[in-house]
């Protein structure tokens, strides 16, 4: 967006103005057919100063006066025809009403002018956008495009589009070669053209006369559709993984202040929030400094303290109190995450705020058109494989772990042995919160962070949880790993709102059959 | 007795404080409202009728709670499930009832004009029958209740385990209803009600006539609630919160106790929800946010869990602070609310009522 | 000692009749256990136990800790469920089938180890709670004491000499009259077979001494399983005695036999 903007800017400022008056005229006062054929033509001029009034178009600035077409930034006007100042600004002026059938238009229109811009980025995302939308009238520019495109992405997006609008005008050779092209293709919509050669009209005939492009369409859309469905399945495993990996983290802290120490914390995703939070002021710090690409660095290790920090203190002040009541702790930890998004909400507002990626963990990798791996999501994945990395070497290998599991195996007995058990159990629950704290900074880089952040995830975390088996790290992994699939297999079949609840339900049905979860040690002391 | 569970109704002191909460609702609110010219500083406007009613609903949710969490022990954070299940029954046939009223001028409600929809999907079949849409108030939440208690208690689940599943299950429902292919408003829910039985709906006498059933069926979920607990019913239910091996050990199938009370206090959270409906005149899938659940939980906490006058007080505490904060410090509610929670959880474990008792 | 006249209402004691609730012990046993193993995550609780207990019979087990006592009432009351072998109460009922609740309908009681007692209800409801009657939902609802049951009630609560705390909060008691409270409700369910984890710890020697009295005048009419630690106790008014290790029985006979017995010293007293 931003770069869009400096784009139009610059467009804007040179201000080479020279456009034909009728032209302008008809997009200005002209019916819907008239817009959109004085758009085709701006198009074919395919000059700065007309990408600058489409994007005025675009972005609501035109305006009409009398017989004049002004374009009106704030309280400036210019001539949309000449570029001239218009001072002082009219004072009868009214919006140039552009339908969804025009706006449709102006989009692909600004695409098509935006293939020459200098910026690879701005051509390859134009390009991209060309690919579903394109209109007879682009093809001599997009043919202008080619010829001095060099970036291969880019060059291969245009190479489809010309063939998607040569297919309907070109001669049999070049309809062949397109055909030929689009079997190249990786892009969905690129199926339904080939469908359309191969389908059938009511009185039996093909829609397509010519049999030799139905054969070449037809070997086409086989080698497409093999891809496609490929591309899908790898689609279909990295999201998967991704909301694995997500559900992982928001997980693992509860894995310790729940599964391991048995604390019902309902205030856990308020603590996610508290480290989403903490990246964004980190973030905030960092901006007006060089080094904005770095911020990640101080903002990792500062979400964990702050989250820490917060879960220590609502150990000290009320957890400690109710140990042994559970169901006293659940409320307790309720009105603390209340109080905690209240508080959030009088410092920061009650908004979303923007949480922006370092610039390497934009963009993504493309494995497929319409499969892309975002790098904010591998980054996460393996962030969430170092976390749980961590929390077991901690949890086996350091000091502060062999105290966790005593006392929560054996308290009296650790006790004896000169455990300090009250400070474990603060330290431990420092622990569990500051995890939540990696999961608030994690989720701040793919989501909103905003006060009700954390109420989103509670439920899925204590599924997490429940499902993997009380105390149980492996089983934790598998659940939300478990979770992830199953909600992402059944998305792609019935929708994220049904996904959603089949996977509740299922978890419902899933605890009564095995109260204990996946993971459970079956022993007598269970209810005792 | 010195110890033990009451095994009488009520007391003199009890039946008399009974007469006069009838005499409130019956003689003196409607009176105050209906016949006192508004200009009169004893007038009772239509906010406090709306707003007392709207909180007797709550105390009636508040005792269903009650049964199940302080007689039973069994913590349920989905017990706004079943008050908005019953709420939505009636409220199709409130929607039936507005009729061809509606923005679209359209006989079938606004919301599937909306989404061009031809007929009544079937859900809403005989909907426009009040008798129906009533046994619907009931049947719906106590058959879910049933079925899911039926599960649960079957396989053993209790404690957090079981308030997690039911924070679960109220959370599954609110997504489904809040899409609009589920046929219930999506998340506009429903609401602009004209008529009930045919009556506009918006009139005094149609407000305080739904005020007093109110308060009857709050003064009949009390007496209800009072019997079962004095009946050895109530001694085993309070046995199970307490010792449910020793319960089974004694020969009691623990299964069906919390089934019929868990089933009971779900058809009441539905009543109620059908009187707070019309009354409040809006119903959307918030009602079954989590959010809203857990604080029936604090209601019951703040008045005193395993007393009947407790939840009633509890309800009426902070659904009046809510009021309050809600109009004079908007932003202090949540404070409040959570210090509430803290405050109950860890100074009055035995709530408001406890509190009194260990004054005497 | 007396006991309840309803309590013991004689037909426990006599061979060979078919009793009540179908129980049939035609063959004089009461209960009959064969080859029960039960395993938690490849700990053997229970390794090929046989036992079988007969009309009348009071039996003590002894064994060490971790020998499966515990685990074998869990088996009998229906609590654990056994990965092999059969439990028969008479000859008839396989208890392995039936729910906790079910097998104490059927006259099986059981005493917990650690006194679980109805801690907020009063000593009377405690016992009342747990008195032979009706106990499905619809007829709790409506339920009313009679006389005789309110009889019976004072019978009892005279047996376990509490007939001064009837109305006391049950909590309130020592930890001897919780344990005596316990007895007391294991009573009002007028069972066959009464099995007591441990029924004496943490009574007073007089406590102790009343205890074995109230067991010895018991048996006959019921049978009684007894596990217990304290072997002056077991010594007073143990019949026969079979000892657990290791999820098995190491030994079985009178006090004498089992104290002479060259494995039990080995494992248990000669220690």
């Amino acid at each position: 967006m931003r770069i869009l903007l400096t784009i139009s800017l610059w467009l804007f400022a040179s201000g080479a103005f020279a456009l034909d008056a009728a032209t302008v005229n008809k997009l200005g006062f002209g019916d819907g057919d008239e817009k959109i054929a004085a758009i085709a033509a701006l198009v074919a001029e395919g000059d700065p100063a007309a990408a600058a009034l489409l994007q005025a178009a675009t972005d609501g600035e035109l305006q009409t006066a009398g017989k004049l077409v002004l374009i009106v930034k704030g309280e400036e006007a210019v001539n949309a025809a000449t570029g001239a100042k218009v001072t002082p600004l009219p004072e009868e002026r009214e919006d140039v009403i552009l339908n969804n059938r025009v706006r449709r238009e102006l989009g692909g229109a600004m695409a098509a002018l935006k293939l020459i811009s200098p910026d690879r980025a701005t051509r390859l995302a134009a390009a991209k956008e060309l690919t579903g939308n394109a209109d007879q009238a682009m093809l001599p520019l997009i043919k202008k495009a080619l010829a001095s495109e060099t970036d291969a992405g880019v060059k291969q997006l245009l190479e489809l589009t010309q063939a998607t609008l040569e297919l309907k005008t070109g001669t049999k050779e070049s309809r062949i070669a397109a055909v030929r092209t689009l079997g190249l293709s990786t892009n969905p919509n690129t199926k339904m053209l080939l469908l359309g050669i191969l389908e059938k009209s009511k009185e039996g005939g093909y829609a397509e006369p010519d049999e030799d492009i139905r054969i070449e369409a037809q070997k086409s859309l086989k080698a497409l559709e093999g891809r496609l469905a490929w591309g899908e399945r790898a689609g279909v495993l990295f999201t998967s993984v991704s909301l694995g990996s997500i559900l992982l983290l928001a997980a693992l802290g509860l894995a310790i202040t729940y599964g391991l120490m048995g604390v019902i914390n309902m205030a856990h995703g308020e603590l996610i929030m508290v480290g989403a939070y903490t990246t964004y002021v980190v973030q905030n710090l960092f901006k007006r400094t060089d080094f904005f690409d770095w911020y990640l660095l101080a903002a990792v290790p500062a979400s964990f303290i702050a989250a820490a920090a917060v879960g220590m203190a609502l150990e000290r002040l009320v957890i400690r109190w109710l140990y042994g009541r559970p169901l006293e702790t659940l409320l307790a930890t309720w009105g603390i995450s209340l109080m905690l998004i209240q508080t959030v909400r009088t410092i920061f507002g009650a908004q979303n705020v923007q949480v922006e990626n370092p610039a390497f963990m934009s963009g993504g990798m493309e494995l497929l058109t319409g499969v892309v791996m975002p790098w904010s999501r591998i980054v996460i994945i393996c962030f969430a494989g170092a976390v749980l990395v961590g929390m077991w070497l901690l949890l086996t290998k350091t000091r502060l772990g062999l105290f966790v599991r005593a006392v929560t195996q054996n308290r009296p007995m650790a006790s004896c042995v000169g455990v300090p058990t009250a400070r474990v159990d603060t330290w431990a629950f420092g622990l569990g919160s500051g995890i939540a704290g990696l999961a608030g900074c994690a989720l701040s880089q793919i989501g909103n962070v905003g006060p009700d952040l954390g109420q989103s995830y509670i439920v899925d975390s204590f599924m997490v949880v429940v499902l993997g088996g009380v105390g149980q790290l492996a089983g934790t992994v598998y659940a939300a790993l478990g979770l992830g699939f199953a909600n992402k297999l059944l998305e792609a079949w019935q929708g994220a709102v049904l996904a959603k609840i089949a996977v509740l339900v299922f978890i419902i049905f899933f605890i009564q059959k095995r109260p204990q979860g996946m993971f459970a040690l079956r022993g007598r002391a269970l209810d005792a | 007795m010195t110890g033990g569970i009451s095994r009488r109704l009520y007391g003199p002191r009890g039946w008399a404080i009974l007469a006069l909460f009838c005499v409130a609702v019956f003689g003196v609110m409607p009176v105050l409202n209906l016949a006192v010219p508004a200009d009169s500083p004893f007038h009772v406007s239509a906010y406090w009728v709306t707003l007392l009613g709207k909180i007797m609903c709550y105390a009636i949710v508040a005792v269903a709670m009650d049964l199940v969490w302080g007689y039973a022990g069994i913590l349920s954070l989905g017990h706004g499930l079943f008050f908005a299940l019953g709420g939505y029954s009636f409220g199709m046939y409130l929607m039936r009832q507005i009729g061809s009223d509606g923005q679209y001028r359209q006989p079938m409600p606004d919301f599937m004009v909306f989404l061009d929809w031809k007929e009544f999907p079937w859900q809403w079949w005989n909907s426009d029958s009040f008798w129906w849409c009533a046994m619907l108030v009931i049947v719906v939440p106590g058959l879910l209740a049933y079925v899911f208690g039926y599960f649960a208690f079957r396989s053993r689940v209790k404690g957090v385990y079981l308030s997690i599943i039911t924070q679960a299950l109220t959370f599954a429902a609110m997504l489904l209803f809040f899409r609009n292919a589920t046929g219930f408003g999506g998340n506009n829910g429903f609401t602009d009600f004209r008529r009930i039985l045919d009556i506009p709906i918006a009139t005094p006498q149609t407000r305080m006539a739904l005020f007093a059933i109110t308060g009857a069926t709050l003064i009949g979920t009390l007496l209800l609630a009072r019997w079962l607990t004095t009946s050895r019913f109530g001694r085993v239910l309070a046995a199970i919160r307490d010792a449910e091996q020793r319960v089974m050990f004694c020969g009691y199938d623990t299964v069906h106790y919390k089934l019929f009370v868990w089933t009971l206090s779900a058809v009441i959270c539905g009543v109620a929800g059908a009187l707070y409906v019309p009354q409040v005149g809006i119903i959307n899938p918030g009602e079954m946010s989590p959010a809203n659940s857990i604080e029936i939980a604090i209601w019951v906490a703040v008045g005193g869990r395993g007393t009947l006058i407790g939840p009633l007080i509890g309800a009426g505490l902070v659904n009046g602070a809510k009021s309050y904060f809600t109009q004079a410090f908007p932003e202090y509610w949540l404070f409040a609310l959570g210090l509430i929670f803290i405050l109950v959880t860890l100074f009055l474990p035995q709530g408001v009522m406890g509190f009194l008792g260990k004054k005497k | 000692m007396s006991i309840s006249a309803t309590t013991a209402t004689g037909e426990g004691g006599s061979l060979g009749r078919v009793a009540r609730e179908g129980l049939d012990s035609t063959h004089g046993v009461v209960l009959y256990m064969e080859d029960i193993s039960v395993s938690f995550d490849g700990f053997k609780a229970l390794n090929k136990l046989s036992l079988s207990i007969d009309i009348g019979e009071l039996r003590c087990v002894i064994g060490p800790n971790g020998a499966g006592k515990t685990t074998m009432m869990d088996v009998i009351t229906g609590k654990t469920r056994p990965d092999e072998g059969t439990v028969y109460f008479g000859q008839t009922i396989d208890l392995t089938r039936l729910s906790e609740a079910q097998i104490s309908t059927a006259g099986i009681g059981r005493k917990f180890q650690k006194p679980t007692i109805f801690e907020h209800h009063s000593v009377f409801e405690n016992l009342e709670l747990s008195m032979k009657a009706d106990k499905r939902v619809r007829k709790t609802l409506f339920s009313s004491l009679s006389s005789a049951q309110k009889d019976s009630i004072a019978e009892t609560l005279k047996t376990i000499r509490l007939n001064d705390s009837a109305d006391r909060v049950a909590g309130l008691l020592s930890h001897g009259q919780k344990q005596w409270l316990e007895i007391g409700m294991l009573l009002m369910q007028e069972p066959r077979l009464l099995l007591l984890d441990e029924p004496v710890a943490g009574m007073s020697d007089d406590e102790t001494e009343r205890t074995g009295e109230l067991f010895l005048s018991l048996a006959g009419k019921h049978s009684l399983v007894v596990v217990e630690h304290d072997m002056a106790f077991v010594e007073k008014i143990a019949r026969k005695i079979t000892v657990l290790h290791e999820g098995g029985v190491l030994a079985e006979g009178s006090m004498s036999e089992v104290q002479n017995d060259p494995k039990v010293i080995e494992v248990y007293l000669g220690r």
